[in-house]
């Protein structure tokens, strides 16, 4: 097989879609490319392959939760939620599982196709060869979109997100704006009505499945849906709900305990920047500690239609939402966020602050992470740039005692060359 | 005065085939190669043309840009070749040895019988000039400018190096004519950079600025050193000389022979007996491999080490800045997903499903395969880990790919060299040209701006 690929692979070479058949040839074999003149003669053996495979990896457990907790919430709006809950009585099961292979799977599909399918015909065009950004891009984006988002809109928005958010700009390395979150905002501003609301949550509510032994159909509010109409009171979910993610929420963004397992991984291998992580952490922490003040100063009474948002406590908006899920994954994104180890520092605490701010203060959609980091996506150029410029002034500050001589021809020097 | 380098960032890149303490019997070299490629930005001139008799320090070619440069011939003999590539650009210049070598004699010369100037001449005359390099720009210096320091790292760190401790051993009265004739030639300090771990043919030496190094690779490049003790600012030139050609310098100066011997390390995971041995600058690589059991089935071999050297064929001649001839295999070979399977026998920075981070002692045998194709700068970040110096590494090769001079400049480019850029091409993710973009960022700089 090795022998036949490569056989092929000097065939076509020539072809204009050299580059087609290479990313799948790579994808099998790593090249046998060698070093070449003036450089190194050898390499560490990480590439972007193994980068952004470890995202991946990363990401998996969410994804397999995901594909229960579509069933496991799909099946409670129907009966109820379980008095005695255990995990593997009513979470991991075959009927929550096949719910989840009807609907989670075919987003997964449906992203990496029209994805995956984009990247190569602009690898053909451009000539270069396929960059592997998307492979975690198409990943992340069934994990962030409602369940029962319907798959024209999905693969709209994901060819909407690939060709604006990052080919036009040159591709993988060159985008400005995360291209999951361009393709969940171009979701949530083109179709709101399926983005948000208690009915796009849990499967089924959007097609009027009825709850058992009634007529009224199935919804599924969001922890953060409840806090933002004050209604506290008929939110039934624990601590441990929100923190193991049994919620309604987005496929891959409810369970708090793996995206902090996945956060843990990415900072082991040294794949993710963990001064983002723990920065956006203390950014947010900050934010909900300040709008705990506001409560406890009595400042905004509990008529205000931002009473509850603001009297949650500060740390629980960690493990409600995306906000865990925007920190690990999204926001750590290499390309769009600062590039600069103090920029990440600053980028960082300020995804974490307006995420809580925008979540609290947006009374149409509760969820402020992906506004947050497309947002600071847009100023960690800015960042970087003073940033780099501390280093600029430094620089010019000690060429000030420069000890520079004049340029002078030595007599004797003159004398050689005669 | 004397200030310590402590060097925190960086990677010691451990190789299998290191070179042990001993020397293999001196082997013959009918000829001798002078590389013109080893010398950057070099347009030649030549003097004496093919069929030619030379004498060992007599010149061959000069600097057409400053005459007063010349280039001498390792030995004496007859120029045989002079090839040429496109355009008739001079590619190297080969000497048949004679039995008996005849030297041109200088006569003695010391920094106590002269001043700067005629220290300067003396230099450009008897072809020792070559051998002082300057920053910016990392070409050799100008002898019309005067340096504000002048660096010698008395030090190796990188993979499968010489040690100079080895093969400095008895050299210290050469050493010190060398330095103090250096000292002559700044109203700045001569510094020596010396390992902090064990005692240096330095360390009791004059008429220097001693500095004890600690650290991981890149402690060792005199880029790193420059800037902990002394940054080079916009419009100050340093000179830069290599520890070994002090030798060179030093026994001119108190023989008057122009004496090109070098010690080497012949080392690498392809050379069944690594150690070194005593030949001259230029000499024929293949009686060096074969007395070291070379396999060369398959093999790069490197002049220089992994991550700076000049590849050369078996049949070429060792260059004229490199102390070291390593052998290493050429990965010219697929792996079947070697992309995504656990790494145990390569090394890495990070712990993606790789172990190098295990033990941190373990000696590695890597081929040349680049372990993943090119890509666009996607990471962010990795690079700093290596790269001790006060600048934003991916920031100034961006500046330098897109010839943004204001901001090369801005960034520090004036203040390396290709070669502290060879850590963080080691590491790139994105396999990137580090050490190539840097070197034509700095021509860029110098053509416009130099």
């Amino acid at each position: 097989m090795k022998q036949k690929l490569h056989e092929i692979k000097e065939r076509v070479k020539d072809k204009k879609w050299a580059p087609a058949f290479n990313a799948i040839h790579t994808f099998l074999y790593t090249p046998n490319e060698v070093t070449h003149k003036g450089g190194t003669h050898v390499k560490a053996v990480d590439d972007l392959k193994r980068t952004m495979n470890t995202v991946i990896v990363a990401l998996i457990p969410c994804l397999l939760f995901g594909i229960f907790n579509a069933g496991y919430q799909h099946y409670s709006a129907i009966e109820g939620f379980p008095q005695d809950f255990s995990v593997l009585e009513h979470f991991i099961t075959w009927r929550n599982f096949l719910v989840g292979l009807t609907t989670v799977l075919p987003l997964l599909i449906v992203s990496y196709g029209v994805g995956l399918a984009i990247e190569f015909v602009f690898a053909v065009i451009k000539g270069h060869e396929v960059e592997e950004g998307y492979l975690v891009t198409g990943m992340l984006v069934p994990l962030i979109v409602p369940v029962d988002t319907p798959l024209w809109m999905l693969a709209i928005a994901v060819a909407f997100g690939v060709v604006i958010g990052k080919e036009v700009f040159g591709g993988t390395g060159m985008n400005i704006l995360n291209p999951a979150l361009t393709i969940r905002a171009f979701l949530f501003f083109a179709y709101p009505t399926w983005m948000s609301g208690d009915k796009v949550w849990v499967h089924g509510a959007v097609d009027g499945v009825s709850k058992a032994g009634t007529a009224d159909a199935i919804s599924g509010e969001t922890i953060l849906g409840y806090l933002a109409q004050n209604k506290t009171a008929e939110m039934g979910f624990s601590l441990s709900d929100m923190f193991f993610g049994f919620i309604p929420g987005s496929v891959g963004e409810t369970s708090t305990l793996l995206i902090l397992l996945g956060g843990l991984y990415l900072v082991f291998t040294k794949i993710a920047s963990w001064r983002i992580m723990l920065s956006a952490t203390i950014g947010a922490l900050a934010m909900g500690l300040l709008f705990n003040a506001v409560i406890d100063f009595g400042w905004i009474q509990s008529y205000s239609k931002f009473y509850s948002l603001m009297a949650f406590d500060f740390w629980k908006h960690l493990i409600v939402g995306g906000l865990a899920f925007g920190i690990v994954y999204m926001a750590t994104d290499p390309v769009t966020s600062s590039q600069t180890n103090r920029g990440k520092w600053i980028y960082g605490f300020l995804v974490g602050f307006i995420s809580v701010m925008i979540r609290v203060f947006n009374p149409g959609y509760p969820e402020g992470v992906f506004l947050a980091i497309l947002l600071m996506n847009v100023f960690a150029p800015t960042i970087d740039h003073y940033v780099v410029q501390g280093n600029v002034k430094r620089r010019l500050k000690r060429a000030k005692q420069a000890k520079i001589y004049p340029a002078a021809t030595p007599a004797s020097v003159e004398t050689q060359t005669a | 005065m004397s200030q310590d380098i402590r060097i925190k960032k960086g990677l010691n890149l451990n190789l299998v085939g290191a070179a042990e303490h001993a020397f293999h019997k001196e082997v013959q070299s009918s000829t001798y190669g002078i590389y013109l490629d080893d010398f950057h930005g070099l347009t030649p001139k030549l003097i004496l043309k093919e069929g030619a008799e030379v004498k060992a320090g007599e010149p061959v070619f000069y600097d057409k840009n400053n005459p007063d440069i010349q280039f001498v011939s390792p030995v004496s003999g007859e120029i045989v070749a002079v090839e040429r590539g496109e355009r008739r650009r001079i590619l190297n210049v080969k000497i048949l040895a004679d039995k008996e070598q005849e030297f041109v004699k200088h006569g003695k010369f010391l920094s106590s019988d002269t001043d700067r100037d005629g220290m300067i001449a003396h230099f450009l005359k008897s072809g020792l000039w070559p051998f002082v390099k300057q920053r910016p720009f990392d070409i050799i210096a100008d002898p019309r400018q005067t340096p504000k320091a002048i660096f010698v790292s008395g030090l190796n760190t990188g993979p499968l190096n010489v040690d100079l401790d080895f093969v400095l051993k008895g050299s210290e009265e050469k050493l010190q004519a060398a330095l103090s004739a250096l000292q002559l030639l700044t109203p700045g300090a001569v510094h020596v950079s010396v390992s902090s771990k064990k005692n240096s043919v330095f360390s009791t030496l004059d008429d220097i600025v001693l500095h004890e190094v600690s650290g991981p690779h890149p402690a060792g490049l005199v880029g790193s050193q420059i800037a902990q003790i002394d940054p080079i600012n916009k419009g100050e030139v340093v000179w830069v000389v290599g520890a070994q050609d002090l030798v060179i310098i030093g026994e001119l100066l108190l023989t008057g022979q122009y004496n090109a011997s070098r010690s080497i390390a012949v080392a690498g995971s392809k050379i069944s007996d690594p150690k070194y041995i005593k030949t001259k600058i230029g000499a024929e690589v293949a009686p060096l491999l074969e007395v070291s059991g070379a396999d060369l089935s398959n093999t790069r071999v490197i002049a220089g080490d992994v991550l700076t050297g000049t590849q050369v064929s078996a049949d070429a001649h060792l260059r004229f800045y490199g102390t070291q001839l390593t052998a290493i295999a050429e990965g010219n070979d697929y792996e079947f997903f070697g992309w995504n399977k656990p790494v145990f026998d390569k090394v890495s920075p990070t712990r993606a499903l790789t172990f190098s981070w295990l033990n941190k002692k373990k000696a590695y045998d890597l081929d040349t395969n680049t372990n993943g194709e090119h890509r666009a700068f996607v990471v962010t970040g990795s690079y700093e880990e290596v790269f001790p110096l006060d600048i934003y590494p991916m920031q100034l090769l961006k500046a330098c790919m897109v010839k943004d001079l204001d901001e090369m400049e801005q960034l520090g480019l004036y203040e390396v060299a290709p070669e502290d850029f060879s850590l963080t091409e080691f590491i790139c993710i994105s396999k990137q040209p580090h050490q190539a973009i840097i070197r034509e960022g700095l021509d860029l700089l110098k053509q416009e701006l130099g």
